[in-house]
């Protein structure tokens, strides 16, 4: 059975070459500035002052903050009540009901983000709006699903338990259902807050060129100036964004669930 | 981290596990609440819940109905419905370029699930014999392409790719796709081999099984939902993508996703091939949920006679 290990040296000779590899370059090229065609490295932190010096960088930066905080936010309000109606269905409706908010999910994300693009033609919303608006729709079933996932495995008598000590719905619901769902609270947080950060194709298609977040940046570094080193450079920047966010959120989980 | 990536798994894969999930617990609370349930005041949160419920559902489908409805629209607006029609669909199987595209999503996903689910697989039952040490770092590295965000692993790729002088283009995309995925399939694979009880395959071997046979006969048939789970997340992952491949195709090579993204204009055959894809899906999933319920079906009618 030992020899079955074997099996596995294909798949790590693949992770050194498309996993590590690809994430040593982008580190590579965020602290030189001629790239190596050469092989002169150039060592430097230009790339990274060079982000935080500008006014119109970190303007994007907080923009791109800003946006995912407020969608996640909003999934969260919105995505809540969702989940916790969904748990109180009955078991069969329950199943049906969650089929229900991930069908969508099979249908591709770039044709429902165009579809979006029409429906919204109609109003005359501000772009940030309209990318807003696309963010919570593409991230909302991520939330309802994880808080629903913690609810729905909530031991029942918990709440006959609390009712049988007087209780009322709504006391239950605070001092029972709402602690018991913390994690699924963190990590619905989680599903959405990072890919909205990140996001760099809804305020393309939905921000008519308004809306420029920090996945834009990086993209127009690499499409259009051509400027890799920076390009890289703002990667790793949002990567540490992501990993402390992560970190964080997972420091909350622990510290809930030791309460 | 590895909580976040199997989070992730788990809400695309709900489908399958949402099934899983409310049968294995029978709420004794339904009963207890049933007396209380003639009350005015829980038949009017009951209202609220379903209405609730029902808007979220509109929102939900909003884009998806709009898309099969313009698909029909006699005129060019994406704002005004103004006849029923089929031009959009003869338009789009005119277009070629429009053709090309789904010719392209197709070919790459199904390649680049068969290539990641095997290896994948291959990879996943190694790990589960390789030491405590080993398995941990490969499978956090593993877990990297999940949880970066999308961006991040096109540029890392178009990097390698570029520095390594590979020309962009289908290869490139191909490989692309593969490295994204292997991480779901073997997400999905692991968990389940951890649960297999090592001494059946033990018990086939000491039996004069080779490990060849060990393996195909013994493991692998066991396994085989979550490969079949992971398989069908891969080709779901490749179909949806648009950040890695936008960052690693070629000029002529685009993915459906591309296609629509370099669009001017809006167009409506935009909205019949999606439209298509919605149909295609629909009757997928249908398949899928229906055919465990014909099995067991089956089963239970030939049980008896066992019996």
């Amino acid at each position: 059975m030992k020899s079955f290990f074997r099996m596995s040296y294909p798949y790590i000779l693949w992770i050194g070459i498309f996993i590590v590899a690809p994430m040593l370059m982008i580190f590579l090229y965020s602290i030189t500035n001629t790239g190596n065609e050469t092989l002169t490295f150039q060592f430097t932190a230009d790339n990274f002052a060079r982000f935080f010096r500008d006014p119109d960088f970190v303007r994007i930066l907080i923009t791109s903050l800003r946006i995912a905080l407020l969608t996640t936010i909003v999934c969260l309000l919105i995505g809540y009540p969702a989940a916790l109606f969904i748990a109180n269905l009955s078991d069969r409706k329950q199943t049906f009901m969650i089929l229900l908010m991930t069908l969508p999910m099979w249908i591709n994300m770039v044709l429902k983000t165009y579809a979006w693009r029409g429906i919204l033609m109609n109003f005359d919303f501000a772009s940030e709006f309209k990318v807003f608006i696309g963010m919570v729709y593409d991230f909302l079933p991520f939330m309802i699903i994880q808080i629903h996932t913690a609810i729905a495995k909530l031991d029942p008598n918990l709440l006959v338990a609390a009712h049988d000590l007087g209780a009322n719905k709504v006391k239950s619901f605070l001092k029972v259902t709402l602690p018991l769902s913390v994690p699924g609270i963190i990590s619905g947080i989680t599903l959405v807050f990072l890919p909205a950060v990140s996001s760099f194709f809804i305020p393309k298609m939905l921000g008519n060129g308004n809306v420029v977040l920090i996945g834009n940046l990086i993209e127009m570094c690499f499409k259009k100036t051509g400027d890799w080193n920076f390009g890289s450079a703002i990667s790793l920047i949002m990567a540490l964004i992501i990993i402390t966010s992560m970190w964080a959120t997972k420091k909350l989980d622990r510290s809930a669930q030791e309460d | 981290m590895g909580n976040v990536s199997t989070n992730r798994l788990a809400g695309i894969s709900m489908v399958q596990n949402s099934e899983l999930e409310t049968t294995k617990k029978k709420r004794p609370a339904d009963n207890s609440g049933e007396p209380m349930q003639k009350k005015p005041a829980k038949h009017l949160t009951r209202i609220f819940s379903s209405s609730y419920l029902i808007l979220i559902l509109l929102f939900v489908y909003l884009p998806i109905v709009y898309l099969v409805l313009f698909s029909f629209n006699s005129g060019k607006s994406p704002s005004s419905f103004d006849g029923f029609s089929m031009r959009w669909y003869e338009a789009l199987f005119r277009d070629r370029t429009m053709l090309e595209s789904i010719y392209v999503t197709l070919i790459v996903a199904v390649i680049s699930t068969v290539v990641s689910t095997v290896v994948g697989t291959v990879a996943a039952i190694g790990l589960s014999k390789a030491k405590r040490l080993i398995r941990t770092v490969v499978l956090e590295v593993n877990n990297l392409p999940v949880l970066n965000p999308d961006i991040v692993t096109a540029i890392g790729l178009m990097l390698l790719f570029m520095s390594i002088k590979i020309q962009p283009g289908m290869l490139t995309l191909i490989l692309s796709h593969i490295s994204f995925c292997i991480p779901f399939v073997i997400l999905s694979v692991m968990p389940k081999l951890r649960q297999l009880d090592d001494n059946v395959a033990e018990a086939a071997l000491d039996l004069g099984a080779t490990p060849f046979k060990a393996l195909t006969r013994v493991i692998i048939p066991q396994i085989a939902p979550a490969i079949l789970t992971g398989a069908l997340l891969a080709f779901s992952m490749s179909l949806d993508d648009f950040v890695v491949s936008y960052f690693n195709a070629g000029p002529g090579t685009n993915t459906i996703s591309m296609y629509v993204e370099s669009m001017k204009r809006y167009n409506l055959s935009v909205n019949a091939m999606a439209t298509l894809f919605v149909v295609v899906v629909a009757l997928i999933l249908l398949l899928a949920n229906l055919v465990p319920i014909i099995k067991d079906k089956k089963a239970q009618k030939e049980e008896p006679k066992n019996a």
